[in-house]
């Protein structure tokens, strides 16, 4: 909630005067008031879910689904948001994932499988996706790249990594230890869903709760004022795109545990999922505000579709343009918001 | 020009109300103006200059009110309506198109072609013949506006206020960004068209200004005409004063300054030099005291604050804090020895406008209120709000986004952030820069209140008056070179300008 400063004072910027309102009425909080309007959305697709395919729509095996679809998506999300919400932009992320999950399972392959435990392939993946953020954080902040080419280099180079070090083969996991324990089940939910939950609330805290969230912010939304306030701009933007490294790599992880395989085409077009995501939350492209929330909510809406045309056996194309769609309602809704805010 | 009063007024606004959700931004507001006359319009920021200029651009509806153009009511329904009628605004933030060239700016929106294809070589005449109305010829059509200085640009916005058979230009503080000497090229500029029957309304804080080039004065305040149609030459600053504020202000600057103590210096500057911009600027500040920079715009004022600061890196020189040496270049080791810096540029380099008031007067220091990483709001709040209370806030609600606040109260929040920090040094860069009268006394107490506290200050302002005024010692600046160093007491206004023209032209 304290993402969110109050929107109900479009006039007093021009009289400055007013001295009743403040405490009385209730305000309007932007940020709330924009994941309510998700949450609607998101009632409102189960809705229609439960009309054409029945009760099992909402049922805990197919919620459960939904959500094992949502986990890699959702972790890369919520990286990319810390991105976004310091002002920058990660187009990386799908093809550092990719590189994840082959740089892991080339270990697992080339090593004799059995004897690696899956805690080298975790740390294997989530140290590739974290180097491959530090190194997008080094070329924003230090070598003066802006993030939209910086992170374009890293989308094209780390794809190619990809496709050298597999040999455009895609390596089968059989380490059976890491498919034990991420194919598994806790306490009825998939381990990949808890990932996701734990990835989503630690990322809400850093950003809601933390000095970090508050210097993101500060960047995001105006990098001047924050430089000259004694904050470290250059090496907190190094930390968060590290941050979205980190979470790419851990999709990598799930995503591994979801294949059993790691190919060089993981994760294709996959940034472009994520900044959907992240933007129909509410976070704002030009930085400054951010919403882990309303990004969970997001890749909630989109999976959610998702496993809607599949249950009606709809086209693949159909569900694009209705992204689509929804990408571009979501912005003008924000757009409204912010422009009445800002008269 | 102006003194026929007789003839019928250009425009005549009675009884304009605008409300926006939960204020009244006009609440009555009466504006007459006359062909061809100079009209100052007066108010504190927030008294609702801007919303009735929006109104006459067309960019505000009126809720309630009549608008007279010429004799006849009309409704300026849209920017376009506005243009069509003959009134032109210039707003502060000159809505020039930097990459385009001067001639494509003024015919920006009505460019001259025949068939869609452009006649390039007929607007750059036109352009020619408008720049030379404006007695701007030096400015040759074909450049881009990109590389022009700010009086340039205003002239071009001006040009293109003309190419439109202006009958009106509303003038949104056209001096604020302007040098001394720039705005006697603007004052030269407004006479031209005044006399060219081309009514002006012009805005401006500065009560000299208005001295010089206005015919007649409207005031408002809290959204209402308290008075109109004052002529410039027969009421006194102390009477427009009052009118604005609602009470008696004197134009001083909080007494004498308690003097600096007998200490070490709290801030030691020796040879500072940044390469092409300024050289061998060596100063001390002692607690208690306040040291002024003075000199034009572009002497390089800012440009040492920026550096002292470490938001700039010297090429080479020395700056102490209490004997420490500062890392040249580093902002958060210049913040951390205690210095704390408000920029001149107060939105772009000072606030985070769309967060709330408290975050932005915590933001050097909300690290310190937290306990291992983790943000500790409710302590923020508190201490956001005894400054701000302190500072007399208004409004006094830290919730809300900084955007909303006047001028003057974003500088307090701004200054706020430095007394929560509890700097040794506070280096600020044109404090009262955009700030109303009333507000302007208040920071004037401030700056007063934090010597006496023991705060070393350094002070820059384009306002003479204001630096010999509030500042103990003076160093005049010109040409990146410190070409005077003494105390207030022996130098005056007169004497600093001859410096700074000697110095300027050396």
């Amino acid at each position: 909630m304290s993402e969110s400063p109050s929107t109900a004072a479009e006039a007093p910027a021009t009289t400055g005067q007013q001295t009743v309102s403040g405490s009385g009425e209730p305000k309007f909080r932007l940020g709330l008031g924009h994941s309510l309007g998700l949450v609607l959305a998101l009632v409102a697709l189960l809705v229609v879910g439960v009309a054409t395919s029945g009760e099992r729509f909402v049922g805990l095996d197919n919620i459960m689904v939904i959500l094992r679809q949502a986990a890699v998506i959702g972790v890369v999300s919520i990286g990319v948001t810390f991105v976004i919400t310091a002002g920058g932009i990660d187009l990386s992320v799908g093809s550092v994932l990719g590189l994840s999950t082959v740089w892991a399972s080339t270990v697992a392959t080339q090593t004799m499988a059995e004897d690696v435990h899956w805690i080298v392939l975790v740390a294997c993946a989530l140290a590739v996706g974290t180097v491959c953020g530090l190194v997008n954080g080094f070329l924003v902040a230090y070598g003066g790249v802006v993030s939209f080419i910086a992170t374009l280099a890293m989308l094209v180079a780390a794809r190619g990594l990809a496709e050298i070090i597999s040999d455009r083969q895609t390596q089968i996991v059989s380490v059976q230890g890491f498919l034990d324990v991420f194919r598994g089940n806790l306490l009825g939910v998939p381990v990949l869903v808890w990932v996701f939950v734990i990835v989503a609330v630690a990322g809400w805290f850093l950003l809601a709760r933390t000095t970090f969230g508050r210097r993101t912010i500060a960047v995001g939304g105006n990098p001047e004022a924050a430089r000259l306030a004694g904050i470290k701009v250059r090496r907190h933007t190094v930390w968060v795109f590290g941050i979205s490294g980190l979470c790419a790599g851990i999709g990598a992880v799930l995503m591994l545990a979801r294949t059993t395989a790691g190919t060089s085409t993981h994760g294709y077009l996959l940034e472009l999922d994520a900044i959907a995501a992240v933007v129909i939350g509410g976070t704002l492209l030009a930085g400054g505000r951010g919403s882990i929330v309303g990004t969970v909510l997001g890749v909630l809406i989109f999976a959610v579709l998702q496993n809607l045309f599949t249950q009606n056996n709809l086209d693949s194309s159909v569900q694009a343009v209705t992204r689509g769609a929804i990408i571009v309602l979501a912005v003008i809704l924000q757009r409204r918001f912010s422009s009445a805010r800002r008269t | 020009m102006a003194d026929d009063a007789t003839a019928t007024p250009l425009l005549r606004m009675t009884g304009i109300v605008k409300t926006f959700p939960g204020a009244r931004a006009l609440d009555g507001v009466d504006l007459e103006i006359r062909p061809g006359e100079v009209h100052c319009l007066l108010g504190q920021n927030g008294a609702g200059k801007s919303t009735l200029i929006k109104v006459l651009a067309g960019a505000h509806q009126p809720d309630e009110g009549e608008i007279r153009w010429e004799g006849e009511p009309v409704t300026i329904g849209s920017t376009m309506a506005a243009l069509d009628l003959g009134i032109a605004t210039m707003y502060q933030e000159l809505d020039v198109v930097d990459g385009l060239s001067v001639a494509e700016n003024i015919f920006l929106g009505h460019e001259l072609a025949a068939g869609g294809v452009l006649r390039r070589r007929v607007s750059h005449s036109r352009a020619r013949e408008l720049l030379a109305q404006l007695g701007h010829s030096e400015i040759r059509p074909g450049r881009e506006v990109g590389t022009l200085s700010a009086a340039g640009k205003q002239v071009v916005s001006m040009a293109r206020a003309l190419s439109r058979d202006t009958r009106l230009i509303v003038m949104d503080e056209p001096s604020a960004v302007l040098d001394p000497e720039e705005v006697e090229n603007l004052f030269r500029v407004v006479r031209t068209l005044s006399a060219q029957g081309v009514a002006v309304v012009y805005i401006s804080h500065r009560m000299d200004e208005i001295r010089q080039i206005g015919d007649r004065i409207t005031v408002l305040k809290d959204g209402r005409t308290v008075a109109t149609g004052l002529d410039v030459a027969e009421t006194p600053t102390p009477e427009l004063i009052s009118l604005m504020t609602g009470r008696d202000v004197a134009t001083d600057f909080g007494g004498a300054s308690s003097g600096p103590g007998t200490e070490e210096p709290a801030l030691e500057v020796t040879d500072l030099a940044v390469e092409g911009v300024f050289d061998g600027v060596s100063l001390t500040v002692r607690p208690g005291e306040v040291v002024g920079l003075a000199g034009l715009v572009g002497a390089g004022r800012s440009e040492i604050l920026e550096t002292i600061y470490g938001a700039r890196r010297a090429t080479s020189g020395t700056v102490r804090v209490h004997g420490r040496t500062l890392r040249r270049g580093s902002v958060s080791d210049a913040v951390a020895a205690g210095i704390g810096f408000a920029p001149e540029e107060r939105k772009s380099q000072g606030l985070l406008l769309d967060e709330p008031v408290y975050r932005n007067i915590t933001l050097s220091t909300f690290a310190r209120f937290a306990r291992g990483g983790l943000l500790a709001e409710s302590a923020e709040r508190r201490a956001a709000s005894e400054q701000a209370e302190a500072l007399d806030l208004q409004p006094p609600d830290v919730g809300r986004a900084v955007r909303t606040l006047s001028g003057g109260n974003q500088q307090k929040a701004m200054l706020a952030r430095w007394l929560v920090h509890g700097c040794d040094v506070l280096l600020l860069d044109e404090p009262t820069r955009g700030v109303d009268v009333g507000a302007r006394a208040e920071i004037y107490r401030l700056i007063r209140r934090l010597t006496e506290s023991g705060a070393a200050l350094l002070l820059v302002s384009s306002e003479i008056d204001e630096v010999l005024g509030l500042a103990d010692r003076v160093l005049v600046i010109a040409d990146g070179h410190v070409v005077h160093t003494g105390t207030t007491a022996d130098i005056d206004e007169h004497r600093v300008l001859d410096l700074v023209m000697e110095g300027a032209r050396a």
